[in-house]
């Protein structure tokens, strides 16, 4: 009896306090429950993964932190002071692998440029930075000053380009290779979709062959056929041979996507903008290529990814870019058999960039998303 | 009279400008003004080659290829020295390229599946497992995989000289910084019955699919297909090979004091490029795979499950299918990337197409641009080909829309 009292007079009906819902249908052991043990697959792969973690990571994270070396003066210094990774070696040449052979009194200016180009990116990128009008036109400006600050002229110290290498050199190519590769992509979309049949010849034939060969081959015809075809006696910038090669490889591969996002716009969408009385450049510019290219970007973004991952590719031809300086530097017989620390730090820098590329298509794509897709 | 005049009247009044008017005459004249611009640059360079190949004394013929190439190549599937053409060096080039292109293409199917499916595991830690790797393995150059695995398999396996007893395995496979070393199968008189029975079964077995599905439309009767040519591909020829005496032998490697002799050899350039293309391109065709299996929509298991078919049937007859027709048009495109990555071989010195050809036979011939057309040329071929076939698929597997 006294136990139904209280259990009335405690509580009026419906103002009975919430309990906890049962251990296994919540909370972190359900969470376990669910996603680790819900069958007996679940099970097996579980601990199979467990054991494979286990067997991985201890010695990994030993062999790259607790056991590693990361000041000596050469390979043997290394081997006697820890068994593990000998970072030794990437810090001795750190300012070697991002500035190459660029003059030591003119690095300022890469540095200088790095930081503008910074700069010229955020109002690109985010398009909440104050005064972004501005910012969009100094980015317009931003290659030319570019231009003289690396290669100098117009009171600042001539620098060859064949001093270029390194980090430097990637972030060159990468960069004009997407800056260029975007527009030029957008143009040979809309010439493969143009009702002049010689146009669309020209643009398919172009995206075709750029698709059909390897960029190694291209970059083979650059570095050694193209003087062929030049008038005779001109001399040609080879870094200038690669970044046009480069450009108009990534570009055929742009006009796909590109292409791509224009057949997914609805034909109503051209027939509207013709009723309109929109002339050709006014509808696409207006009309088609603001959807178009919203579809698209994910695929803009991949292109680009691919882009600045093949410029790895410019040490066969014997540039030296980040992996070229890499691969040389292993010759050091100083510091022999010590590739796999050095290829995990360039591969550390090409994960950041890229991932941080697609990550940023991520956010671009959930802001520009308008809810009506279909 | 006037109004109107100047309404409609200052293009009418100039011929040119009305013809520019015209949408159908512009069209047309753009596009003559295009073929002349095209004509006039292609004439320009190549009045720029003739001037250029002549000012060097060069001429511009293929009869190159017919001359000894004198260099050595490693590995090569048919018979090859340095006595030989330039001609052979490029066919042994070729089909280095096609070799580590096809066995690409097939681990890095069978691993792109299995991280595709893995990937879409409820269990919690195997997925985050393979994201990780997945998105780690994409975000690095392909270049850099190669020469890491190169680097991994030149640097840290043990050489033949002291061989640790973990990479011999049973005296027969010997695994070394000099590549993998294992028997090669060594064929007898009568073996080509034991093909023939082979080819026998298959043809058998395409025949009975076609008649099980007449029995099928015509009484329901279900025939185990799969069963029987499963039994019959690799029951005929192991009948037929044991009839003819079983003319099959191998020569095992044997490990002498500084290399090993014998047998067949897996060159440590072909094992990191194979390794390293078909890791990378299985991360890429993981993503397609999940992609393609998240397309079909559940309603289609519930209703399969519906019309009574077991868990089996639904995979085999109706989700498959579906998957397939996401899955193969960009499944394909990642075939062509890895035969035309594997140029990158150049690296680290295995001797495909771009190698022999385009590389040491350019150098020693001096004919630029002889060697890259074929180069081009024979890229260009594949991926058509390859275009060709994915079209013909695509086309066959498409939705047949009522």
């Amino acid at each position: 009896m006294t136990t139904q009292d209280q259990a009335v007079q405690s509580y009026a009906p419906g103002e009975h306090p919430d309990l906890p819902a049962p251990m296994l249908t919540s909370g972190p052991l359900f969470w376990i429950k669910e996603n680790l043990f819900s069958s007996w697959l679940n099970v097996v792969l579980t601990v199979l993964t467990m054991l494979l973690l286990w067997a991985v990571i201890p010695p990994l994270l030993s062999w790259a932190f607790v056991d590693s070396v990361f000041t000596a003066a050469d390979r043997n210094e290394c081997r006697e002071l820890g068994s593990g990774a000998c970072w030794a070696f990437i810090s001795e040449r750190f300012t070697f692998f991002i500035y190459a052979f660029y003059p030591a009194g003119e690095r300022w200016r890469v540095n200088l440029a790095f930081i503008l180009m910074i700069l010229a990116l955020v109002p690109l990128l985010y398009d909440k930075t104050p005064y972004r009008k501005y910012g969009l036109i100094y980015a317009c400006f931003f290659p030319v000053l570019a231009y003289w600050l690396l290669l100098g002229g117009f009171g600042l110290k001539e620098v060859e380009t064949h001093t270029f290498g390194g980090v430097m050199l990637n972030l060159v190519i990468g960069v004009t290779g997407i800056a260029c590769s975007l527009p030029i992509g957008i143009l040979l979309a809309l010439g493969r979709q143009s009702n002049m049949p010689v146009v669309r010849m020209l643009c398919v034939v172009f995206i075709e062959f750029f698709r059909g060969v390897p960029l190694i081959t291209i970059l083979f015809v650059a570095s050694t056929m193209l003087s062929y075809f030049l008038p005779p006696g001109s001399e040609f910038d080879l870094l200038l041979r690669v970044l046009i090669m480069v450009t108009l490889f990534s570009a055929a591969y742009m006009a796909e996507v590109v292409r791509g996002g224009l057949q997914a716009i609805p034909k109503g969408q051209y027939e509207a903008s013709d009723s309109m009385g929109l002339k050709y450049w006014q509808s696409m510019r207006l009309i088609v290529l603001p959807q178009a290219l919203k579809i698209s970007i994910p695929g803009i973004v991949n292109t680009f990814i691919g882009l600045f991952k093949d410029t790895t590719l410019v040490l066969i031809i014997g540039l030296l870019d980040l992996l070229g300086l890499g691969r040389s530097a292993l010759a050091d017989s100083k510091w022999n058999g010590l590739s796999t620390e050095i290829y995990m730090s360039v591969a550390i820098f090409f994960f950041i960039c890229c991932f941080g590329m697609s990550r940023y298509s991520l956010y671009l794509e959930r802001k520009l998303e308008t809810g009506h897709a279909r | 009279m006037s109004t109107i005049d100047m309404a409609g009247g200052s293009p009418e009044r100039n011929p040119i400008a009305r013809l520019w008017y015209d949408k159908e005459t512009r069209s047309v004249i753009l596009q003559i003004l295009t073929i002349i611009l095209l004509l006039t640059f292609f004439g320009y360079i190549i009045a720029n080659a003739i001037e250029n190949l002549r000012l060097l004394g060069k001429t511009f013929s293929f009869t190159f290829l017919f001359e000894p190439a004198s260099y050595d190549i490693n590995q090569h599937l048919i018979d090859y020295s340095s006595t030989s053409t330039h001609l052979r060096a490029g066919i042994v080039g070729i089909l280095n390229t096609l070799l580590v292109a096809v066995c690409g293409i097939i681990l890095a199917t069978i691993l792109g599946f299995i991280m595709g499916v893995l990937r879409l595991s409820p269990n919690w830690l195997v997925n985050r497992l393979i994201y990780c790797i997945i998105e780690f393995v994409r975000n690095v150059p392909v270049l850099l995989h190669i020469l890491l695995v190169h680097g991994i398999i030149v640097h840290t396996l043990p050489q033949p000289r002291g061989l640790p007893d973990w990479a011999n395995w049973g005296d027969t496979f010997f695994l070394t910084n000099r590549g993998l070393f294992m028997p090669s199968p060594e064929f007898g008189g009568a073996f080509w019955l034991v093909w023939i029975a082979f080819f026998a079964a298959i043809g058998f077995s395409i025949w009975f699919k076609k008649y099980a599905k007449k029995i099928q439309d015509d009484t329901g009767r279900i025939l185990p297909v799969f069963w029987t040519s499963v039994g019959a591909i690799i029951g005929l020829p192991l009948v037929a090979y044991f009839i003819t005496g079983m003319p099959l032998s191998w020569e095992i490697p044997t490990l002498g004091k500084f290399n090993l002799k014998g047998g067949m050899t897996i060159r440590p350039e072909f094992m990191a490029l194979w390794l390293a293309l078909s890791i990378y391109t299985a991360c890429f065709i993981a993503e397609i795979v999940r992609a393609g299996i998240l397309s079909v929509s559940k309603g289609q298991w519930e209703a399969s499950q519906a019309l009574g078919a077991s868990r089996g049937l639904t995979l085999k007859n109706v989700i498959i299918p579906q998957a397939l027709r996401v899955i193969v048009p960009p499944l394909t495109s990642q075939y062509l990337n890895i035969t035309k990555n594997s140029s990158l071989a150049i690296a680290i010195g295995y001797m495909d197409i771009v190698a022999t050809i385009g590389g040491i036979s350019l150098m020693q011939t001096g004919k630029e641009m002889e060697t890259m057309i074929i180069v081009l040329l024979f890229y260009l071929t594949v991926s058509l080909l390859i275009s060709a076939f994915m079209n013909w698929y695509n086309k066959r597997i498409k939705l047949v829309e009522r």
